[in-house]
């Protein structure tokens, strides 16, 4: 529902707004200073400890790739929450909003700049919550909702394995300090855990930065709010899983496990990607999957690992987030303003809504890889590495070379069609936005096309120690360039335009091709993954069955065959009872009264078994009660014996109380099962068994032996029961008297809700 | 609550007997048999029996407090006696002791923070089993 | 007498979980009380039995003299017969309190959260 609070009427989002916007910025302002140290190769470890037993810390790794990151983080936060305060400033739900982004932030940020594996997983997680929560936003959608639990079972089970991964690897390492575990690459990859621990991890980033096979969660996410998919789904959180391979890249890379892994997975991801792009007709859609096509590319140079291949890895990474933001932003002014997303329904926006247009086709160009526009150089040395590369020459090419001329298509399909043109009519009159909403994308664009101008500058501030970072040395120089000379790379780009050119003029009947092939293939990730889930919904339901039958008596059937058996069991496997047993000594040492007290007992316990009359019951528990209280006095316990005495007349008392309002039912109506019996018998038997192995054991005096000799030099006690429940171990004491509160209090609970409330199950039909 | 002559006019003496009796016990507990729970049980003792003789109503305006109260108060206690360690630099629940009057051959009298825990444990059980008996009591 | 005990005990064990079988609520009850007793002979018995020598440490002596019966065993025992009072007294509340909202002392028929197959809710 869309809550129940009444609308408040609010102008840009009210406080949480304005509070919303001036975190990110401040923070952006912040990471600024980092800048200058980080480009000259320094590193900057700060932090505290967090779980110091636990060897978990809260320490923080400023270095060129987590700066990167959380400069984008921030950049781009401040301008998507400005984008906000128009775009849902009015939802009544706003506020909530702001919370789950906010929150989002903070784990994007914890994640990218956390030292310790442990802490970064605690991030991870975060993130993984909070995209959730703004998934499914539109809570009154079924839609947002199953999208929004695809994702979080999606990437919570990776996270699950990431974070068993990250066990095994601060194993192997010694250390959960990232800045550690960097500088043991040689020993690490030589170690037998290594490929279980790659596996693990790969699991968990591949769930998040939604490779193949685990892809179909991100473009249904797209049901969250447009500046959410912009933010967490194209800029920053599905980068966290590439985040997370380009940073344990020194100390897990380099191997041909990691290598084909990551190509394979990341070049089928961009090309089935960019072909689905194409095949979509929603803009959002589009932009969904080029942006796994982006992840997919990412993925395909982390595993590359040439020093090219990072280069153009973090270009790319910078390249992508500032022009897909942008264009999620502009398709956002577009739903907001025309009330549709459809590519069929919009043309020649571009009179009406200029600035956006602007904005949009400069991020365009940047993604069609155009020059002067910082995409080109991405794209120039994604090349470059490809051909580069000596192993996968013609797989990295060819994917590159594939995915870029789709974008190309894309990028005509997301702004070209919808801003040129006849102006088409659309559910409402187009026109431009506000200023705070068309300011990202221009802000976005103008980056785009200034850091293509200036590659000095984003080589030496972001590229340059991104690159060292990952590829985990600091002598390597980068060198970024806009043009030097007519090469390979450079006439595989004029190809690309080519191609590109061509396969969007064809487009249309492109997409009616695709829609054919993929309709007539059989194997289908969405419905595959419902039917999965109501396979374990039905397993669940039938284990339930099964172990769950609802009944006392099967429950605990169950409890005592499983102790008899397993104590049985064990005592008879290890051969721990001496079965000859020494009555004849036994019974020499045993005195009237100790006869007197062992029938008192058993015959107590025996009656109360078999006594149909409840009055004959309690006055036997009585006598059990009251024996063992007796053995307590014969074998020195006089604490423990008053203890026992006085209790057993408070259960006396209770019984009595309770009785007066209990059925005098006749407890000789129950049915007589043989069963039953020879389980009783066993247990009793097997309990008796383990009793006497214990004794006839040695007995380990040395914890008894110190209190003895401790109690009056150290506690200055003579009763050593007392000494040892108030001072030696009252911290379990104390959780013992706590337990005891807890009890009377909850059965206070219960019986002042019988006063009170006791007909109010009735009335609602309780039953 | 019972109609009954002598177990009324028993119990006011009893109950303030029993008292006395349960502090007794709490305070000689660290040396002889006794000690917080020993106390604690017969003070609780000692008002059920007021409570079987005047009824429930009248237990309560006799104790003043609620014994839940007694009890979280008492659970208070011993989470500071505990804490008291803190203070001094040493872990949680290590023994603070003051004599008073030590000479040579005496310790004087002692003051501990086991003896406050002592008493945090009888205020436990003694509102603990107070507000149970009270409650069922009143039930019936 | 140890050797004794730890026949009784299991004597005590047997009728404890021949009561908890039980469909009567009470009669689980009732074996809580025997299994509780039953446990807490089990740890006393197992730290060996000493006749007629407290753990105390008689004035002026720095620590008890001669052998005394083991205090660590005791302790806990003490701790676990009051704790125990904790748990029985909460369950008595429970079955009373059940036994008022639904008329019945038969653990069979207290299905309001689990119904049988066929049942409604309702």
């Amino acid at each position: 529902m869309a809550s129940n609070t009444a609308e408040v009427p609010r102008k840009a989002g009210g406080p949480a707004g304005w509070i919303s916007v001036a975190v990110p910025a401040a923070l952006f302002a912040w990471f600024l200073q980092y800048v200058g140290p980080v480009s000259e190769g320094e590193q900057i470890l700060l932090g505290i400890d967090w779980v110091p037993s636990m060897d978990i810390r809260l320490s923080v790794l400023i270095d060129g790739l987590s700066l990167t990151f959380a400069l984008l983080i921030a950049g781009i936060g401040t301008l998507v929450t400005l984008f906000s305060t128009a775009y849902l400033g009015k939802h009544p739900d706003y506020p909530r909003f702001v919370l789950f982004l906010m929150a989002f932030m903070v784990g994007m940020l914890g994640l990218v700049l956390s030292d310790n594996l442990i802490a970064l997983f605690v991030f991870w997680e975060v993130t993984t919550i909070s995209s959730y929560l703004l998934i499914g936003f539109d809570n009154a959608s079924a839609k947002s909702r199953r999208s929004a639990l695809q994702a979080l079972l999606l990437t919570g089970a990776g996270g699950l394995a990431l974070l068993a991964g990250m066990i095994l690897l601060g194993h192997v390492a010694g250390t959960f300090e990232l800045s550690e575990i960097l500088t043991q690459g040689e020993a690490i990859r030589a170690h037998p855990l290594y490929v279980p621990i790659v596996i693990l991890f790969l699991l968990g980033a591949f769930t998040k930065s939604a490779q193949f096979p685990f892809h179909f969660w991100l473009p249904n996410a797209m049901a969250a709010p447009t500046p959410v998919s912009a933010y967490l789904h194209s800029a920053t959180m599905v980068k966290g899983g590439v985040y997370l391979l380009a940073r344990v890249n020194p100390a897990l890379g380099d191997s041909e496990l990691w290598f084909w892994t990551l190509i394979v997975a990341g070049g089928f991801t961009t090309v089935f990607a960019s072909l689905l792009a194409i095949r979509q007709t929603d803009i959002k859609q589009v932009l969904a999957y080029t942006t796994l096509m982006a992840l997919g590319a990412l993925t395909l140079f982390i595993g590359t690992g040439s020093p090219d291949a990072i280069k153009g890895m973090m270009v790319f990474l910078v390249v992508h987030s500032l022009y897909k933001a942008a264009l999620f932003l502009m398709i956002g002014i577009v739903d907001h303003e025309t009330g549709t997303r459809e590519v069929d329904r919009l043309r020649g926006l571009g009179r009406k809504m200029p600035l956006t247009f602007l904005g949009g086709a400069l991020a365009a160009i940047s993604m069609a890889g155009i020059p002067p526009f910082v995409g080109f150089i991405g794209k120039e040395f994604l090349y470059k590495a490809g051909l580069g590369h000596e192993q996968a020459t013609v797989w990295i090419t060819g994917t590159i070379f594939a995915a870029s001329a789709l974008m190309f298509v894309a990028a005509g399909i997301a702004v070209l069609r919808p801003f040129t043109g006849r102006l088409s009519d659309t559910p409402r009159p187009a026109h431009e936005g506000p200023w705070v909403m068309w300011i990202g994308p221009l802000i976005l664009g103008a980056l785009s096309l200034g850091f293509g101008l200036f590659p000095d500058m984003v080589e030496r501030f972001l590229v340059a120690p991104g690159t060292w970072a990952v590829y985990g040395d600091y002598d390597y120089t980068v060198d970024l360039y806009l043009f030097r000379e007519v090469n390979a790379a450079f006439l595989l780009s004029l190809a690309t335009f080519a191609t590109g050119i061509v396969l969007y003029l064809v487009h249309a009947r492109l997409r009616a091709a695709l829609a054919r092939i993929i309709a007539a293939n059989p194997v289908k990730f969405d419905p595959g993954w419902d039917r999965l889930i109501d396979g374990i919904k039905a397993l669940a339901a039938w284990q339930t069955r099964h172990l769950q039958s609802g009944v006392l008596q099967r429950y605990m059937l169950i409890v005592f065959a499983t102790l008899t058996v397993a104590l049985g069991g064990t005592i008879w496997a290890q051969g721990a009872l001496d079965f000859r047993i020494d009555f004849a000594a036994e019974f020499d040492g045993l005195l009237f009264k100790h006869w007197a007290v062992l029938i008192f007992i058993t015959a107590g316990a025996l009656l109360t078994a078999y006594t149909g009359s409840r009055m004959t019951a309690i006055a036997a528990l009585g006598v059990v009660g009251i024996g063992v209280a007796l053995i307590f006095i014969m074998f020195s316990a006089p604490d423990v014996a008053i203890t026992q005495l006085l209790v057993e007349t408070l259960v006396v008392v209770l019984v009595a109380v309770a009785m007066l309002k209990l059925p005098n039912l006749n407890l000789g109506d129950e049915p007589r099962r043989p069963g039953h019996a020879v389980l009783s018998i066993a247990t009793g038997a097997v309990v008796s068994a383990v009793l006497i192995a214990v004794l006839q054991g040695d007995l380990d005096r040395r914890i008894t032996d110190y209190f003895e000799v401790a109690s009056w030099p150290d506690a200055y006690g003579r009763n050593i029961v007392n000494v040892i429940l108030v001072d030696f171990r009252a911290l379990d004491t104390f959780g013992e008297i706590a337990v005891v509160v807890i009890a009377a209090l909850a059965a206070y609970a219960l019986l002042r809700g019988t006063r009170y409330g006791g007909d109010a199950a009735d009335k609602d039909g309780g039953r | 609550m019972v109609n009954s002559i002598i177990l009324n006019a028993a119990t006011r003496l009893l109950v303030a007997l029993l008292l006395l009796f349960s502090v007794f016990m709490l305070l000689r507990g660290h040396n002889l048999p006794g000690g917080g729970f020993i106390g604690g049980l017969i003070g609780a003792t000692g008002f059920i029996l007021y409570a079987i003789a005047q009824g429930a109503e009248a237990t309560r305006a006799a104790l003043r407090v609620e014994p839940q109260n007694i009890a979280m108060v008492g659970l208070g206690i011993a989470l500071c006696a505990g804490g008291f360690a803190a203070f001094f630099g040493e872990a949680f629940f290590t023994g603070q002791w003051l004599f008073i009057g030590e000479t040579e051959e005496d310790k004087g009298l002692p003051i501990s923070s086991v003896l406050v825990f002592d008493i945090g444990v009888y205020l436990v059980v003694f509102g603990s089993i107070l507000t149970l008996v009270l409650a069922l009591e009143e039930e019936v | 007498m140890e050797l004794m005990v730890a026949i009784m005990v299991g004597v005590l064990v047997a009728a404890a979980v021949h009561l908890m079988l039980a469909r009567n609520v009470l009669r689980f009850i009732f074996g809580l009380i025997l299994i509780s007793n039953a446990a807490n002979l089990t740890i006393f018995v197992s730290g060996r039995l000493t006749a007629q020598s407290p753990p105390l440490i008689p004035e002026g002596a720095d620590a008890p003299l001669g052998d005394v019966a083991n205090a660590l065993p005791q302790a806990l025992v003490l701790t676990a017969i009051v704790i125990g009072f904790g748990l029985f007294a909460f369950a008595l509340t429970l079955v009373y309190r059940t036994y008022q909202n639904l008329g019945t002392l038969d653990s069979d028929e207290m299905r309001l959260a689990e119904p049988r197959e066929g049942e409604d809710h309702a």
